[in-house]
């Protein structure tokens, strides 16, 4: 039975957010006209200039639109974590304790901020728009590997999200650095990491996986060399660093809880 | 059902001085123990800071203890918090477990989810407390909306549906008129008496404890000052009884040996006389006195349940002092 409490939770959030019909209504709108906002930079841009780190404009399109909705999908679950010098503050983080979960789910579903649904239709149709406008040799494996891609990136994103926000277990206050490190690297995934310079883009790939979110599954769905000479193949292994981010993320958030409830300090 | 020995919590506090950042240990807890039997209710008093909810947290599992040993239903809290949130209900005064913006109907269910509580136990579970604490026509009204009286019923069926052996209360009656306080201590007390569960609960209000507490446990400075049943402590810190007499005609106190009048008022025809309870009993007093006077009326006072705390605080101090 289990198994079946997260929907629970999530289906009585839903419930909430709908009792508040007409703020739902205008934060969707909002968030649909922010994504596309942020397009129009990239199309201005792209009537000064050709190409964008050797990447057209229906190419970097797609890595935008990778990006949104896999940040798009994050911030619908792991968003609630803002909250998090909230719940510390006010004690509402002991009334997670006191409850026979785990408190990151508890967490992550205490709060699903629908209106996010207006960033992902809005990356989704800039995303469909890309893929059939960008040169793509298609096959079972790259149908799967576009399916793939932002759920593999949600999850990147979520991880980051988990790790940064453990930092207000420490100091209550670190919304901005947490913000900062999450927004952040939204804005710089959006675009083609090559135009990066070298310590910015090895922090990306390497550290806050973020290149793996949309830059090297795009790359291997046209089919494009790394023009920073990684292998191939390292464009489908997106799925994998998730889950390894994912990891490292439960890692951490368990630390920084520890450290709350008083044996990790 | 509650085995604590020599609990000690710490917390490091952050003191800046100037840009100078330096961190000072405070002991909230500092070496507590106590045993609590199972179907006992217990009330832990103490003033603020004093460590009572820092205990409450360890109880809980929320918190881990510095040092010490603290079992609770044969589990240690901090190792398996998730089991013991199984067995035990926990209510905090000061903040809510309901969902805020849904009918105070739908939390239940999502406890019972949470609890994994079989349909049927949770059926005949809320049925019982929401007709024990008259919750009929609040079931369908959202949270927000429910009065504060209304929401602590609420938060109290939401610590019982999982029919926990230990109920554990932080201020339970913060901030409820006397109505409210009064429903809320008569379903206490009848839960502990008749159902058997355990109970812990801290409070300010005294006459929480007055009613539904036969022990009591004194906290201070982390350090627990008195144990006991009410009736014991109040006989060692104020040995002292008060017979309160009210005679026919105004007259002067009986002089009974053993036993001071302190004082008396409207003209002579009341008096107060205390005497020590070691040395004699209320029913043997009565009787020397109804035969020295003509007494129209007479009652045995009891120290206020304030005073015996503020007198075991005085004691502690000083003893403290002499050391």
């Amino acid at each position: 039975m289990a198994e079946f409490v997260y929907p629970k939770l999530i289906g009585a959030r839903l419930r909430s957010q709908l009792s508040y019909r007409a703020s739902f209504a205008i934060d969707f709108v909002t968030q649909v006209i922010a994504q596309g906002y942020e397009m129009v930079v990239i199309l201005v841009l792209f009537t000064q200039i050709d190409a964008l780190g050797g990447f057209t404009k229906n190419e970097v399109l797609l890595m935008y639109a990778f990006a949104g909705a896999a940040f798009g999908v994050a911030d619908l679950f792991a968003g609630q974590l803002d909250n998090l010098p909230t719940y510390i503050r006010t004690g509402s983080f002991d009334v997670l304790l006191m409850r026979p979960l785990r408190t990151l789910p508890q967490i992550m579903c205490s709060d699903i901020r629908l209106r996010r649904i207006g960033r992902i239709t809005g990356a989704l149709a800039v995303m469909f728009y890309a893929l059939a406008h960008v040169p793509v040799d298609w096959s079972p494996a790259k149908v799967l590997l576009t399916v793939l891609t932002p759920v593999a990136g949600a999850v990147i994103y979520s991880a980051v999200w988990v790790v940064a926000c453990s930092i207000c277990f420490w100091i209550v206050e670190g919304r901005e650095f947490a913000n900062a490190v999450t927004y952040g690297s939204n804005a710089f995934t959006s675009y083609p990491i090559n135009v990066y310079s070298r310590p910015l883009r090895w922090l990306m790939a390497f550290v806050v996986p973020g290149a793996f979110v949309a830059y090297y599954p795009s790359l291997a769905l046209l089919g494009r060399q790394d023009p920073l000479g990684l292998p191939g193949w390292v464009g489908w292994t997106s799925p994998l660093v998730a889950a390894l981010a994912a990891g490292v993320a439960a890692l951490v958030w368990r630390f920084a809880v520890r450290h709350y409830r008083g044996t990790g300090s | 059902m509650i085995e604590v020995r020599e609990l000690r919590r710490e917390f490091k506090v952050a003191t800046s001085k100037g840009l100078r950042r330096n961190y000072k240990t405070v002991t909230a807890v500092d070496g507590v123990t106590f045993d609590v039997a199972a179907g006992e209710a217990v009330g832990y008093v103490g003033p603020n800071g004093a460590g009572k909810s820092t205990t409450i947290k360890m109880l809980t599992g929320i918190l881990v203890p510095t040092s010490g040993h603290l079992t609770v239903n044969g589990v240690d809290p901090s190792k398996q918090r998730r089991d013991l949130a199984r067995r035990i209900g926990v209510v905090f005064g000061q903040r809510s477990q309901l969902w805020w913006d849904l009918p105070l109907k739908d939390s239940f269910d999502l406890l019972r989810s949470i609890y994994r509580v079989s349909a049927q136990d949770h059926r005949a579970r809320l049925d019982e407390c929401v007709e024990l604490l008259g919750l009929q026509e609040t079931l369908q009204i959202p949270v927000r909306q429910l009065s504060l009286g209304q929401r602590m019923r609420g938060e109290i069926t939401a610590a019982l549906l999982h029919a926990p052996e230990l109920l554990v209360l932080d201020e339970p009656t913060i901030g409820l008129d006397l109505e409210s306080k009064e429903r809320l201590r008569e379903f206490l007390a009848d839960l502990n008496t008749r159902r058997g569960t355990t109970l812990l609960l801290t409070t300010h209000d005294l006459d929480d404890i007055e009613r539904l507490c036969p022990r009591l446990m004194v906290i201070d400075h982390g350090r627990v000052l008195a144990d006991g049943p009410l009736d014991e402590l109040r006989a060692e810190v104020t040995p002292e009884r008060e017979l309160v007499i009210d005679l026919r005609e105004p007259g002067p106190a009986p002089d009974v040996p053993g036993v001071t009048a302190v004082r008396s008022e409207a003209g002579g025809l009341r008096h107060h006389l205390t005497f020590r309870r070691a040395e004699t009993t209320a029913a043997q007093l009565i009787t020397q006195v109804v035969r020295q006077v003509e007494v129209h009326d007479l009652a045995v006072v009891e120290p206020e349940i304030d005073d015996v705390i503020r007198k075991l605080y005085q004691r502690q101090l000083d003893q403290d002092a002499h050391r």
